[in-house]
This record gives structure tokens, sequence and C-alpha cells, in this order.
């Protein structure tokens, strides 16, 4: 197999506190079977053998499901290409001599920790403010006895295919977290067991995403372009349009 | 020592309802009292915790993740088991229970098996209830298919990201209780020791992954729901933070470790395609449901796949188990390939796949039927190997997957230290020596969920608990001990990285400890597992500082702990003088090349106790019971 050798400007920032800045490394050996965080791999096999400390970044499952990994490359967050997380982004995307710019997710409310690893702890707290149906362990009725439409089953699922990676927060220009609240308020205002609770959670999540920091939606519809699920913008309306109901019922 | 795992007496259907009606409870104004630790935050731990804290307990939740929601479970694709019974197709808690203890070859504890099938069918059930978008019919009823070793459907499913959505619903239930302020989540923390206080498990010692300090938490008991061990062979379908150490760590503090060999090996993964490979991907057993496996009939025949005529086909699992053709269990469908390959009839540019064929199904039910039941799968076929599967059949081949082994416990899911619990992937497991498909959410959500709850109270309601804090001594003695193993590995500049090693010691696991198995090659693997782990510590590189994130640092002492559980793991297969489900040893064989058990010697977990590096540990034993499920050559003709 052919190999390709290609520049990677990696940003290096040794903790929340410090500077961070971009610096310059040679990869060699790149094949196209190898995955983008694979070929991180290979440069920080490099840095050990050069005794220099690693570029740190952070994945765990590695076909695109966890939402760990994440990063920018050459401005777009999981790099070139649609409905890919980068540890599903492959280096045949790429061609020998390339140059890849590598940074965080950057919004005010993912502080980088470590060169490419961000705090999305704001999006626990957003799931902890509501993002749930109340259903105490035990207390189920028989699955069968509650029947949910097949488009209806289909329609939460595509809302709530959401990885929770932040690529939505990283593309917008305003840093806002909307497709990912929306997916969960979606997700769980289709299903007849998320109506008890639908305008209580929708304003809890919506104002703890303000608290977090996060800006607001102005309609460019880059999170869609970049999400690797690419959920839809549609759900960003009906979160708003339940917004909007609950405030005028004074939820 | 011949060990007891306290199964209640009773015929095996009442065994459960009896054990509650009689245990131990802790009253509700006490719970908040009594702090618990879980760790892990995966399907076992989330459930657990939040079960936990809705029961009132003060619960602390630990994940190296930075969110509990992206634990290894996330990535599960193809279903969960319940005996539900909806397709009336004959399933039963019965059929469930005698499936898996087949499945398993005979190597589980009926009690506890019995106890996971009835508790199936109310997983289910909670799932719904907290909006897990489960596959429905179009008449709004739950849909089924079909899983492995198993003639009914009760796989229950949400696409091909079951694990996801599953995960998802239990991790909302976490953020409930955290948002009620009864669980408190510690992100980014590894447990690298178990404090014990008066014999028992009173805390441990973890170690904040973001400014490198250490932490430690007392607390009345401690959940180990830390997952499996299949990175030990370096490359296998889990994900990359999936580890033993926390598993680890508690067997050198005296906690028995069952089964360590029987690690399960899946037979559709994609294959290996070159040495920067960091992990093998799954391709879920549900693509069985309508995949026919095949390699060509004559060795060397090098022809394209849709080159090849039906005649020169063999469809060698349809052709070798007509019963349960391609959904025979997973030991069965791996050594099938493996047998194949090793005949010089695998296909690919490295001869070591078989095709996954989707030809027939796409003319059956037609391409858009097939992307709506696998579509996700496909793709990421696609994305990982550049093929088209809609058009050419997918190459596929086994890959180390799962461990049925991990911490022995009895029947309260307690291991023999007292006040230690393990849940999930992490304890030797209900899965004897072979699980099957769609069995490991169920037991993760069994035992987090609807057990737990039981056997936690019933230990904490039964024990004079005295107060402990973490001035006591020996939290100073775990801290110091992994200060000079940090230090120590921070301190060694060799000539080899950490993945080097890695690597070398995952050659050595599959090539003698994976899908067939012998004496002298396990005696081999012995000696060769002692160099590495001599080799690793006098040569290994570590780069970087304590006092920060330092994933060389956290990879580093996950391979140091594969170091030495591998020994033992070799030191199991060594010992089980009998091939059972994934333990294929090639001098216990039958005359058609299937297992061959030995149950008048062999029926035992074996439970080993660490007695110090570079010694030879202890093997203690369970015997193994079977009254409800009788004891049978496995067939799947
Ligand atoms: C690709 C794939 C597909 C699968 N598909 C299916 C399927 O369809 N059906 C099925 O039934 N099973 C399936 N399985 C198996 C199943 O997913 C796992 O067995 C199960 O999810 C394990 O759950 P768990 O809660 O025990 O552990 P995990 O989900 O592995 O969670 C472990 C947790 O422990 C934490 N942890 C580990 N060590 C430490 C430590 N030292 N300190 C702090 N925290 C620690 C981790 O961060 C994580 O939070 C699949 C497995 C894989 C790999
Ligand atoms: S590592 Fe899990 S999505 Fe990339």
């Amino acid at each position: 197999m052919s190999t390709m050798t290609v520049k990677v400007r990696v940003w290096r920032q040794p903790s929340p506190d410090k500077e961070g800045r971009l610096v310059d490394y040679t990869v060699g050996n790149v094949v196209a079977d190898m995955s983008f965080v694979e070929m991180l791999d290979v440069l920080n096999e490099q840095l050990v053998a050069a005794g220099e400390d690693t570029v740190a970044f952070d994945s765990d499952c590695r076909e695109g499901i966890c939402g760990s990994c994440g990063c920018v490359v050459n401005g777009v967050p999981h790099g070139p290409g649609t409905g890919k997380t980068a540890c599903q982004l492959f280096m045949r995307a790429f061609t020998d001599g390339d140059t890849l710019v590598v940074e965080p997710f950057r919004a005010k409310a993912f502080p980088v920790l470590k060169d490419l690893c961000v705090d999305r702890g704001a999006f626990d707290r957003m799931i902890a403010a509501g993002g749930y149906i109340s259903a105490n362990t035990g207390a189920a009725p028989d699955g069968n006895q509650l029947l949910i439409g097949k488009e209806i089953a289909e329609k939460a699922f595509d809302a709530a295919a959401c990885i929770g990676c932040g690529a939505c927060v990283a593309a917008c220009k305003n840093a806002s977290a909307v497709l990912f609240v929306s997916a969960k308020v979606g997700q769980l205002s289709y299903l007849p067991q998320g109506q008890p609770e639908r305008y209580r959670r929708v304003v809890r999540m919506v104002d703890q995403m303000q608290k977090e920091g996060f800006g607001a939606c102005s309609n460019e519809g880059e999170c869609e372009a970049v999400c690797p699920k690419e959920i839809s913008t549609l759900h960003i309306q009906i979160m708003q349009r339940d917004y909007l109901r609950s405030v005028l019922r004074g939820a | 020592m011949i060990l007891d795992g306290k199964v209640p007496s009773g015929p095996i259907e009442t065994k459960w309802n009896t054990y509650k009606d009689h245990i131990n409870l802790v009253a509700p104004a006490n719970r908040r009292k009594h702090t618990v630790i879980v760790v892990g935050t995966g399907l076992a731990g989330a459930s657990a915790a939040a079960s936990l804290g809705e029961l009132g307990y003060n619960v602390l939740a630990l994940t190296i993740l930075d969110s509990p929601r992206r634990s290894h479970s996330i990535a599960a694709q193809g279903g969960i088991n319940g005996a539900k019974n909806y397709k009336n197709d004959g399933d039963s808690i019965y059929r469930l229970f005698y499936d898996t203890v087949k499945g398993g070859d005979y190597r589980a504890r009926e009690g506890n098996v019995y106890r996971l099938a009835q508790v199936s069918v109310d997983i289910i059930d909670q799932c719904v209830a907290q909006g897990v978008p489960f596959a429905r019919e179009y008449g709004g009823l739950l849909d089924n298919r079909s899983f492995g070793g198993a003639q009914v459907s009760r796989t229950f499913y949400a696409r091909g990201a079951t694990g996801q959505q599953l995960l998802l619903g239990a991790y909302s239930a976490l953020m409930r209780q955290v948002d009620a302020g009864t669980v408190k989540v510690l992100p980014r923390r590894e447990m690298l020791d178990l404090v014990m206080v008066g014999g028992r498990a009173r805390g441990l010692l973890c170690r904040n992954l973001i400014s490198g300090e250490y932490e430690r938490y007392a607390a009345d008991a401690v959940l180990l729901c830390t997952g499996g061990y299949g990175n030990a062979y370096y490359l296998s379908t889990n994900a990359g933070n999936c580890n033993v150490t926390a598993a680890w760590r508690c067997a050198r503090r005296g906690a028995y470790f069952g089964n360590p060999s029987f690690a399960q090996i899946h037979p559709t993964c994609i294959p290996e395609s070159g040495t920067h490979q960091s992990k093998l991907t799954l391709m879920s057993e549900s693509l069985r449901n309508d995949g026919r496996v095949w390699v060509p009939r004559q060795t060397g025949d090098k022809r394209n796949a849709s080159d090849i005529p039906e005649s020169d086909r063999d469809y060698y699992l349809e052709r070798r188990y007509p019963a349960f053709g391609n959904l025979v269990p997973r030991d069965v469908a791996s050594r099938a390939a493996k047998a194949v390959c090793d005949e010089g009839r695998g296909v690919g540019a490295t001869g070591r796949s078989v095709y996954l064929d989707f030809a027939d199904a796409i003319k059956r039910l037609g391409e858009d039927v097939v992307r709506e039941r696998y579509g996700n799968l496909f793709d990421m076929y696609q994305h990982i190997s550049g093929e088209n599967p809609y058009q050419a059949p997918m190459r596929i081949y086994p890959a180390i997957h799962y461990a049925m082994g991990g911490l022995w416990v009895d029947y309260n899911l307690m291991s023999n230290l007292e006040g230690l619990f393990v849940l999930g992937e992490a304890n030797f497991s209900d899965h004897g020596a072979n699980r099957l498909g769609a069995s490991a959410l169920m037991q993760g959500l069994g035992d987090g969920y609807f057990v737990i709850p039981y056997t936690l109270g019933n230990y904490i309601g039964g024990t004079r608990l005295e107060a402990v804090t973490t001035d006591h001594d020996a939290f100073k003695e775990a801290q110091d001990a992994v200060d000079k193993r940090i230090k120590g590995l921070l301190a060694s500049k060799g000539g080899k990285s950490v993945k080097e090693l890695h690597r070398s010691l995952g050659r050595v696991l599959w090539d003698r400890v994976g899908m067939a198995r012998n004496r002298a090659g396990l005696q081999q693997a012995l000696k060769e597992v002692t160099g590495l782990r001599g080799e690793y510590q006098k040569n290994v590189r570590v780069v970087g500082e304590g006092q920060t994130i330092n994933k060389q640092l956290e990879y580093a002492l996950r391979v140091d702990d594969y170091m030495e559980f591998a020994d033992v793991l070799v030191r199991d297969a060594l010992d089980r003088e009998e091939s059972c489900g994934c333990h294929f040893r090639e001098e216990y064989q039958t005359e058609d090349g299937e297992c061959q058990r030995n149950d008048a010697e062999y029926a035992y977990v074996a439970a080993w106790e660490f007695k110090g590096r570079d010694q030879e540990p202890a093997l203690h034993k369970e015997p193994l019971e079977f009254k409800s499920a009788e004891l049978k050559q496995r067939n799947y003709k």
C-alpha cells in the first residue's frame, strides 16, 4: 500500500491557564485506511521516540458513537466530509503533502484543558436540568401497553441519535448549543412517555443552556452541516415552539 | 478452598422471590447515611447508581471518561434480550435461561442465570418508560429480531445503536439523580486502588485525570462496574479506555479472579488492515439474520465474489449446522471461520477473512428494507473499508470482543471481599464459557436496576459498619503505593513505547490463548508473558508529567496491569484440560472438531487468588451443579 506524508499543525496548550500555540509536525507513513485519530497516534509515537510530551486528545470507541473525539481540522469540526466523527475520518480524504491544521473545539462554555481536550461538562449539566423522563426503577408498565407508531419511534430515534460530541457548538459562530438541547427535547416530546414533563423540561434545559454561556441561535445551520449524526435543525423549531408555549402558560 | 456461590435453596423458579422476601432492609431515612461508590458508568454502573440514588443512598459515581454517557456500553449495536414472548414463538423465562446456560457450554451458575432471565422482562419495560426509542412495528408494538444460539425472536433493538439508546436511558436516570442531589458524578477519574479497612472494602484511591492529583473516597460499599478486559489482547472491539486495572487492583487486594481465560471472540468484525490499526470494528451479530457467510469451495480461488457462481461457493455454516445455520453461537462461528481460512479458502488480500453476503436479502427484501434494518452498520463498514456492502459482500473475521471472565462474585454479586460488589462485564458473570448475543446489555442492566438494589441493602442492613474516614492509614498506604508506581513509570526512559510492548503482549495472547489453544503453546505463552513483564519493567518509555492530563501515563499504568494479569489468564487456560465454549483446547475435541467438555473434572468456576508478582497464583474452585438444565453435549446441528 502506498504511503503519504502530511504536515500537521496542532494546537498545543499545557493547561487551561497557560497560553497555547500551533506547533508544526511532519507525519510520514500515513496510509489511506488509517483514521485521523490513528494518524495522531502515529504522531504521538514519534513524540514518544523523541522523548517529548504527546498531543493530548480524547477518544474512546473509535467507531463514531461515544462522542469523545472531536477537534477542528482545517476549520471544520471533525474535518472534511459529512456524517462522521474525527475517528471516522479516514486519511483517504487527504493527499500526500497536505497540511492539516488541528485545533480544539472552541467555545466559552468548553474551556480547553490541554491541547485538544476540552471540558464539555456543560452538556451533562443541561441533561441534569430535566433532560430525562422521571421513571423510577421497577415501577414501569408493560412495554407494549403503550402503543407507539413506527413513524413516531423513528422520529424519536433520529433525535436521540445525538452523541453529545459538541461539534455543533464548535461550528456555530455564536457557540450555541441549541442543536444538542433540541435533540433531547425533541426525542422526549415526540414520545408519549415524555409528555407529562414536556414543558417544564424545555424551560429548565434552555435556561441552563443560557447559564452555561452558550450563545443564541441565529439560524445559520452550520450545526446540522457538521453533525456526525446529521441531526436536523427541525428539532430546534419544535424546541422554540415548546419553549414559547410554556412561557406563555407560565410553566 | 471450595467456594460457595450462596445460591438460595428451593426450586429455581422461586429462589429470587424467596430471597427478596427474607433479606435485610435499610429504612428509607437511614439510606442517605450510607455512602456507596460506583466505579464505572456504563450500563451496569449508571443503572446501579441511578437506582440506588432513587432509593436514597448517597452515591458517588466515577468514570475515566469526560461524561458517563461515553462509556463503552454506548457502542453496543445489535440488541438486548428479554423473555417477553411477544412473538408468540415459544419463548419463556425457562427457555432464555436454558439457551444461556447451554450457550455458555454449562460453565455458568444456574441460580444467577435464572434470575437474569426473570428480570430480563422488567428491563425492557423500564427502558421503554425512560423513553428508549426501541424499534416498533407499524401497529405500535415492540419489534424483535433473532440472535445467535436461539430459535426464538427475543431481541429488542433500536436500529443498530441499541447500546447507545439504553445507555442514554440509564444516563438520563443517573442525571436525574444528580439533579435530585443523591448522586455525585466524578468524571475523568481513574480508580487505582481499593482500600480495605477491617477486612471490608471501604473506599478507593483514584487519580484525577485532569490535575493528576490523588483523591480518596470512603464508603460503606464499593461497586465495581468497570467493564471487560478484552484490550489485554491489544486489538479488540472494545473502546480504547477499557481496561483491567480496577478489577486487577482489587485482585491484588485479595479479590478472586474468575475464569480469566474465557475471552469471547466475535465472528463478525472488519478484518485487520495494517499495524497502524488501533481497534477492530464489530459488525453486529444481527447481520447474521439476513447475511449469509461463505468462502469459495476451492482453495486459492482468487476470483471476485461476484464472479464466483453459486456452485463454487461453500456456505459452510448452513452446511455444517443446518438447524441454526448462520445463527450458531459466536464461538462456533468463529472457529469455523478460522478453520476455512486455515484451509486456505479465506478471502481478501491476506486470506484471513470470509464473506458476509447480503445479495439474497437485498433480492428478497429490497435495498430499502435492508437499509432500514442495518443502514448505520453498512455505512460504518463503508467508511472504514472504503467498499460498498450493498454491492459487494462484506469481508469479516473474528476478533476479541467480550470478557466472560471477571472478578468472582456470589449470588449477591459480592466478591469474596466483603463490601466489594462487581456488576456487568467486570464480574465473571452469567455467561459461562461463551456469551450469547444481546445478553451483555441484559446482564449489565439486570445487575444494576434489579439485583443490586436488593443485595446491597441486604449487606448494609445486615452489617455493623464502623465509621471510616479518608484519614485512615489504609488510605495513606494506598496513596503511597500508587504514588511510587507512578513515579517509577514516569522515570522509566527505556527503549520501547507502551504501545509497542502492549502490541507484543497482544500478539502472544491472540496467537496462543485465542481461538485455539494447546498445552505446549500455553506453556510457551507463560514464558513469553513473563519475559515481556520483565522487559516492561526495564525498558518501557513513558513521557510527560504526573500533574496534568497525561494519556501516556494512564496507558502505561493499564498495560502494567495487563502484564501481570496475562499470567493468570494463561494459567487458567492451561489448567482447564477440556474444551468448552470459547476455550478450545485442541487436545480435547470431538470427531467433527467440536468442543469436548469434561464435566467430571472441570464443571467448576476457576477463581484465582493473587499471591504476589512473579508468584504462582492459588486456584480455588466453585463446583457447578446442573439441576434445571441437563448437562449435554451442545448441538447446533
Ligand atoms: C462493539 C460492541 C458491540 C456490542 N454489542 C452488544 C449487543 O448488541 N448486545 C449485547 O448484549 N452486548 C453487546 N456488547 C457487549 C456490551 O456492550 C458490554 O459487555 C457492556 O456494555 C458492558 O457494560 P458495563 O457497564 O459492564 O461496562 P462498560 O460499558 O465497559 O463501562 C465501564 C465503565 O467503567 C469505567 N472504568 C473502567 N475502569 C475504570 C477505572 N479504573 N476507574 C474509573 N472508571 C473506570 C469506564 O470509564 C466506564 O464508565 C457489545 C460490545 C462491543 C464492544
Ligand atoms: S472516539 Fe468515539 S466517537 Fe470518536
